[in-house]
């Protein structure tokens, strides 16, 4: 039953007794470390949607002067979006190799692969950030005041600290690869480590398209709302 | 209540519940300091709150001795005065009240009350501990700056809080900023484990809604924390760029002392949206716990079970989604689009409806109940007084047009002293004297706890009662001294006098209330495992107080919700929620007749 509809009953009615007793005490059918898992990406959620929200706002200002685009943007965006499918093979390939014994060397090859090629994309990513920011504070006339500048240095920040974060959880996973007597905890792990993946893929397209493509996107759908 | 008739419920197959996985600690520093266990976490939570939490009281007698006796005390410089209102408001709120409330109760009684050994991720809630009180060091460590505290105001709005010529502009506001953003990393830790563990770390037969309404109003208060702190953490991360690398997401263009300052172009305002769509929330992250507390305290101390149930769950969940479209009507005197205003005190309004709702079920709770006057009771009663008092001038301050003229006058510092200041202290000092047997196995001192409720019951209102008289004659709040100002009367600087001396005097009966813990815990009576003969689980533990992993070799059942108190037929006046339903205990049926008759 939903979150809500639990809420309709009635504690204290001898019949919802009957089927209470019987409850197991947990509210969704998921491993906790997933529900936690999402109910912090609901978390980064809100602190990304407030940036937008924030940069929007001081958008609308007549005085507003776009920060120039880097052509980087378009490479690291590639890398993310290779490690997050490198994650997806090797959490698919760490399905099979629990499922099919006889197939488990094989596909744990392939969850090998898949694991080192997103770390080694996540890296590129963020070495790629370094670089664009390097770039952008080397082009001339570089003002911190222009607060598209300052927003961009703020929320690819914070994003490449979330991706620092997963490359953590990234590394843990990896030191558990060894561990062949604990497949399902393996899998837990690349499970968890591929969610956060494409979450932060996810987010980094919405920010990409809408702030740091180049094309104003944000602008258009502040024109389209009628705020702009 | 349950229908306890013989019979009524059926056979329930014999329980299987096992051992979860438990940290075990292997030394004393594993158990003691760098502990994993709930239990210690909250009590490490709490020592750390009160201690912070004394120095906001101390910088709290500093400032009323300034306003009640202006040109006495020369140690006392307006400098100095921002730095202490500033530190006491966000002491008081933030590392007292919220860390207090959700990782001192909700560490320790989240686990015990829905029956688990302990939080579902241990080696986070304690990580969670070490970083709330790294964020409280690096907070008291900006006393000790050069230029000292920040002097902003608790708000801390800019571009005033980086600004030359405010306190604390050099060290104390980077150091106030990044303590804050600690305490949300450190609390956001906390908070998952709260929230998984109440979603998914509950005993068998526990359902949603079989747990105590504390639960209930620290798991909703926990929920509107995680999503309301991202705001006050976007916002300091970006203040602290403006002061330390020079960017202008909030600083405007200025010229200070003839010279053009390097900022230019930021918005002040988006400070303000960000700050009050985390403050507005966060009066709730205060309240939300006390209404579940409260609930609880009221429901066992009047031997009744809790009018309305369901409804004060939805009440709780109403409050906490309302409270994140209310921020603005903080921001009235800000240049608001008016019908942005009509919208803010709009919504306003409608909170006081689940509000209400719950003030009525607790008076019904206690219409006819058996009240006993105990510690907790009293304290009790007094936040159901105090919230009415501080929730009403509320409405007041919620109608724009009523604001406005009220804005930053004394009016406004009463209202939120007694809606989110006294009202939940109080609930804290109920749930201590309640509670306080069950984490020390010894009950707390009658005498001096009826002499701490009296002095801080009375002293509160004669404290915020004529503040609430200093704001209709407009006098301003923040305001180092009144001066020579001749609008107002000279009784408002006389009564300012009172206030100070009221102040102090509630002030050392706080320190009655700490000898009081410090003794009982020596000298206190015996209190055995269920003084208060409660029936949610925390007072069914086969130790008290608890041992590691909670209960004892098994998990506890549930087979009922936690308000079964005087149910008809039953010899006790109490069924626990683990009581299997053929080992309740009935009187025969005539005597069950005429007792049935009062409940």
């Amino acid at each position: 039953m939903s979150f809500f509809g639990q809420l309709a009953e009635k504690p204290w009615l001898s019949a919802q007794g009957r089927i209470d007793n019987l409850h197991e005490g947990v509210a969704f059918s998921l491993p906790r470390a997933k529900l936690a898992l999402r109910i912090f990406l609901a978390v980064v959620t809100v602190l990304f949607m407030l940036l937008i929200i924030a940069y929007a706002e001081r958008m609308v200002h007549e005085d507003w002067r776009p920060a120039p685009p880097l052509r980087l943007l378009w490479l690291n965006t590639a890398m993310l979006i290779l490690s997050s499918v490198a994650l997806q093979w090797a959490k698919v390939a760490v399905g099979r190799a629990e499922s099919s014994p006889l197939a488990r060397r094989q596909e744990m090859e392939h969850v090998k692969w898949g694991l080192t090629a997103a770390g080694v994309f996540g890296s590129a990513f963020l070495g790629g950030q370094i670089v664009a920011w390097w770039q952008l504070d080397s082009i001339p006339f570089f003002d911190i005041t222009n607060p598209a500048i300052a927003f961009f240095f703020l929320i690819t920040g914070l994003h490449a600290l979330h991706m620092l974060g997963g490359l953590v959880a990234w590394g843990r996973t990896a030191a558990r690869l060894n561990d062949d007597a604990n497949l399902s905890r393996l899998r837990l792990s690349i499970e968890l480590c591929t969610v956060y993946w494409h979450f932060l893929l996810a987010v980094w397209l919405v920010l990409f398209v809408l702030l740091f493509s180049g094309n104003d996107n944000l602008a258009t759908l502040l024109a389209i709302c009628g705020i702009r | 209540m349950t229908d306890v008739t013989p019979g009524a419920i059926d056979f329930v197959p014999p329980a299987e519940v096992k051992d979860v996985e438990l940290y075990h600690p292997k030394s004393w520093v594993t158990k003691y300091v760098f502990s994993q266990d709930a239990k210690v976490i909250a009590i490490q939570y709490s020592m750390t709150a009160i201690a912070i939490g004394l120095i906001g009281l101390v910088l709290s007698w500093v400032m009323r001795l300034q306003l009640g006796f202006p040109d006495t005390f020369s140690i006392i410089d307006p400098s100095g005065y921002y730095q202490f209102i500033t530190m006491h408001g966000m002491i008081m709120v933030i590392y007292l009240l919220t860390a207090l409330f959700l990782g001192g109760f909700g560490n320790y009684f989240i686990p015990l009350m829905v029956g688990a050994r302990d939080m579902v991720f241990p080696y986070v809630n304690m990580l969670s501990y070490w970083i709330y009180l790294l964020a409280v060091l690096v907070l008291v460590a900006s006393f000790f700056m050069p230029g000292g505290p920040t002097g902003a105001g608790w708000t801390l709005y800019p571009p005033q809080a980086i600004l030359a010529g405010t306190p604390g502009q050099e060290w104390g506001i980077v150091l106030m900023l990044s303590s804050l953003a600690l305490f949300i990393v450190g609390f956001t830790m906390g908070g998952l484990n709260y929230v998984v563990t109440v979603l998914q770390g509950r005993t068998r037969g526990m359902t949603l809604m079989r747990m105590p309404l504390t639960i209930w109003g620290i798991f909703m208060a926990t929920v509107l924390a995680l999503l309301a702190f991202p705001a006050l953490f976007v916002g300091a991360v970006m203040m602290l760029f403006d002061r330390l690398i020079g960017t202008s997401f909030f600083m405007p263009s200025i010229v200070e002392f003839g010279e053009h300052l390097q900022y230019g172009g930021g918005s002040p305002i988006l400070f303000q949206h960000l700050f009050w769509f985390f403050g507005h929330p966060e009066v709730y992250i205060v309240a939300l716990p006390a209404f579940g507390i409260v609930s609880d305290l009221i429901s066992c101390h009047a031997r009744k079970n809790i009018f309305g149930y369901r409804m004060m769950v939805w009440a709780l969940v109403a409050i906490g989604a309302l409270s994140f479209v209310v921020w603005a009507h903080h921001m009235y005197v800000s240049g608001m689009n008016p019908y942005f205003g009509f919208f803010f005190a709009t919504t306003t309004l409608i909170i006081a409806i689940p509000t209400a709702i719950k003030v009525y079920n607790w008076i019904l709770t206690l219409w006819r109940g058996n009240i006993h006057l105990t510690l907790p009771m009293l304290f009790a009663l007094a936040f159901i007084v105090t919230f009415v008092n501080g929730g009403i001038t509320g409405l007041f301050l919620g109608n724009a047009v009523v604001d406005v003229p009220l804005s930053d006058t004394m009016f406004v510092v009463a209202h939120f002293h007694m809606v989110m200041g006294v009202a939940p202290i109080f609930v804290i000092f109920g749930a201590i004297y309640h509670w306080y047997p069950k984490i020390t196995g010894r009950m707390l001192n009658e005498p001096m706890g009826k002499f701490h409720f009296w002095i801080s019951f009375l002293g509160a209102y004669a404290i915020y009662f004529p503040m609430h008289y200093l704001g209709f004659l407009g006098v301003p709040r923040r305001y180092f001294e009144l001066g020579d100002t001749a609008i107002y009367p000279q009784s408002a600087a006389a009564l300012n006098a009172f206030i100070t001396i009221v102040a102090l005097i509630v002030g050392v009966a706080q320190m009655v209330f700490l000898y009081n813990l410090v003794w009982s815990y020596f000298k206190g009576k015996h209190a055995g495992s269920n003084p208060w003969r409660a029936t949610s689980l925390e007072w069914q533990t086969a130790e008290t107080p608890p041992g590691h992993g909670n209960f004892g070799k098994e998990l506890p059942v549930v087979y009922r919700w936690a308000y079964d108190y005087s149910v008809p037929g039953v010899v006790e006046d109490f069924i626990p929620q683990n009581l299997p339903p053929d080992q309740i205990k009935y009187s025969d049926q005539k005597a069950s007749g005429a007792q049935g008759a009062g409940a």
